[in-house]
């Protein structure tokens, strides 16, 4: 250390607010604490809720029609993975829910983006289109599912149609405000070293508009996922939301909390896996610039 | 060597008050090897009159000349550096410089060796690959003026490229120019409301006053020419000859603003 920053040191400990150094390192956001300190308080959270389930069912305080341990769910989880429930092991209704989420999201992502950069950049498609989405976005997809179904049937099409109607409206959307966001300088300088109005779009309009379309497809997805249950309402014969519906049918309360909980954890995972490839696409974001 | 003209340029924008101009009867000649800057207070129409020579507006009435063609829209051959550096923050600074020549459909290899070249100018070589929303905002205002500088334009816009800066960088930054000024035989055109910059990047200076913008006053400097020529900032800084002209520019400064506000 140098002698200034010894001073430097000496007067910030001598000062009017006498902090130490670690008590200033543990909050380096002002009022609120580190990021480290929040996942900590998350975990032990979880934990005692955990502790608490654990606790009341193992002392025979509910009954297990209401909320069976987790023990039993655990060992339900083997054995619904290895022999299966309802003539699909868990993993198969997995893949089907998946498969479903997937086919939804990628029509979505194909169709929504270039609708989203015509309503960005035309008043014609914004005046259009605009209105369309913004009807039936708000609407709950479990309102218009009969109408799907007696359109397009019980197959798989009005599942994914369901799915895929979910996750339109907010990648459209998001898609429109970036390219609308996009700022004129950018454009400026672009046009002033030659740039054609397509390679605008390609180059300047579509690359910054990136950011807003990651978060609207995982807003979608996160939208999307919660439809998938109302999705497998519908003469469904596979997946998680299946599943979780026809262990309460018959009462097998332990599939339906592990129904809930493998939902719960992949819904989990898709947020957190957009939200590291956002990190990699546009890190700039994450620093303020635009 | 090119010519840009500006000929009788007048420039009324929708729903502003009517009769005042943004910009009234101004015309204006950048000739080979000029660095010509705009002077004044904020609203004086300078940041107009460059939109105008980038081709980002068009004039009400009055035309721009590129070479005796007509401008009819902004170009590759009239390069803008802009004040928020309006970089792509997705590609890296090489890819950046090289934007224009890519626009143009250069070869990777070819455009690459260009910008490359162009970045040892502005004092960037070993930068090639860093995002460019790692640097700092001087080391951004020198990829911009190389991005510029890549696209060979035959005139170079600078609309206050280094109003944001701190004031050492920002001398590093007009001594910069001044060398590549003087490297490329560019002729620039370059707009600011900093006194002392003025008086020392012009060869051309021109005061700009206020309701309807006008030009004020029209003088030649050449203290640019010498730092060009090896003498330091510092000393012509500190000479006489920069301090009469600096304090005579600043006394038309006032006098505008008594006749503007009487």
């Amino acid at each position: 250390m140098t002698p200034i920053e010894m001073s430097i040191d000496a007067d910030s400990q001598s000062s009017a607010f006498p902090t130490s150094a670690s008590e200033r390192n543990d909050r380096p956001a002002g009022l609120r604490g580190s990021l480290s300190s929040v996942n900590g308080i998350s975990a032990l959270t979880i934990a005692v809720l955990l502790l608490v389930w654990w606790s009341t069912t193992t002392a025979g305080l509910i009954a297990p029609l209401f909320l069976p341990s987790p023990q039993a769910v655990l060992s339900k989880f083997w054995l619904v993975s290895t022999t299966g429930f309802m003539d699909s092991t868990l993993w198969q209704h997995l893949a089907a829910s998946l498969g479903r989420v997937v086919c939804a999201l990628l029509s979505a992502v194909v169709l929504a983006i270039p609708t989203g950069i015509a309503i960005g950049l035309s008043r014609i498609a914004q005046g259009m289109l605009d209105p369309l989405i913004e009807l039936y976005r708000p609407v709950p997809p479990l309102a218009y599912l009969p109408l799907i179904v007696i359109w397009f049937g019980i197959g798989e099409l009005s599942k994914v149609l369901l799915i895929f109607l979910a996750i339109f409206a907010p990648i459209a959307i998001a898609t429109a405000g970036g390219v609308r966001q996009v700022s004129q300088n950018r454009l400026r300088a672009a046009q002033s070293l030659g740039a054609t109005r397509w390679q605008l779009l390609r180059f300047v309009v579509l690359p910054s508009a990136v950011p807003d379309i990651l978060t609207g497809i995982r807003i979608g997805l996160g939208t999307g996922w919660s439809t998938l249950v109302a999705a497998e309402l519908v003469a469904a014969t596979s997946g998680l939301g299946f599943m979780v519906q026809s262990a309460a049918q018959f009462l097998v309360t332990d599939v339906v909390i592990l129904g809930i909980a493998v939902i719960a954890l992949i819904a989990f995972a898709l947020e957190l896996s957009l939200r590291a490839l956002s990190r990699r696409l546009a890190p700039w974001r994450e620093l303020g610039h635009h | 060597m090119s010519t840009l003209v500006i000929d009788q340029v007048t420039v009324h924008y929708p729903g502003s008050a009517a009769g005042v101009a943004a910009l009234e009867e101004v015309s204006l000649v950048i000739g080979p090897e000029q660095l010509v800057v705009a002077l004044g207070p904020s609203g004086c129409g300078k940041t107009t009159l460059l939109n105008l020579l980038a081709g980002f507006l068009q004039p009400t009435s009055g035309q721009i000349l590129l070479d005796d063609r007509l401008v009819r829209g902004p170009s590759a051959e009239r390069g803008v550096v802009f004040q928020d550096d309006a970089l792509l923050p997705w590609l890296n600074v090489l890819d950046n410089v090289a934007f224009g020549l890519q626009l143009r459909g250069m070869a990777r290899a070819q455009r690459e060796a260009i910008a490359r070249r162009t970045l040892q100018l502005v004092d960037l070589e070993g930068f090639e690959t860093h995002p460019i929303w790692q640097l700092s905002g001087g080391m951004r205002q020198r990829v911009g003026l190389a991005r510029g500088l890549a696209a060979d334009p035959r005139v170079l816009l600078l609309d206050e490229p280094f109003a944001a800066l701190d004031a050492f960088t920002r001398e590093q930054m007009q001594e910069l120019l001044l060398r590549l000024w003087r490297k490329t035989r560019k002729q620039i055109f370059l707009i600011t409301h900093d006194l002392e910059e003025a008086v020392f990047l012009a060869t051309d200076l021109i005061l700009l006053s206020p309701r309807p913008g006008r030009i004020a006053e029209r003088i030649k400097v050449d203290f640019g020419r010498r730092h060009a020529e090896g003498e330091s900032a510092r000393s012509i800084k500190s000479d006489r000859s920069f301090i009469e002209t600096r304090e005579h520019v600043l006394s038309l400064v006032f006098a505008q603003r008594e006749v503007s506000s009487a």
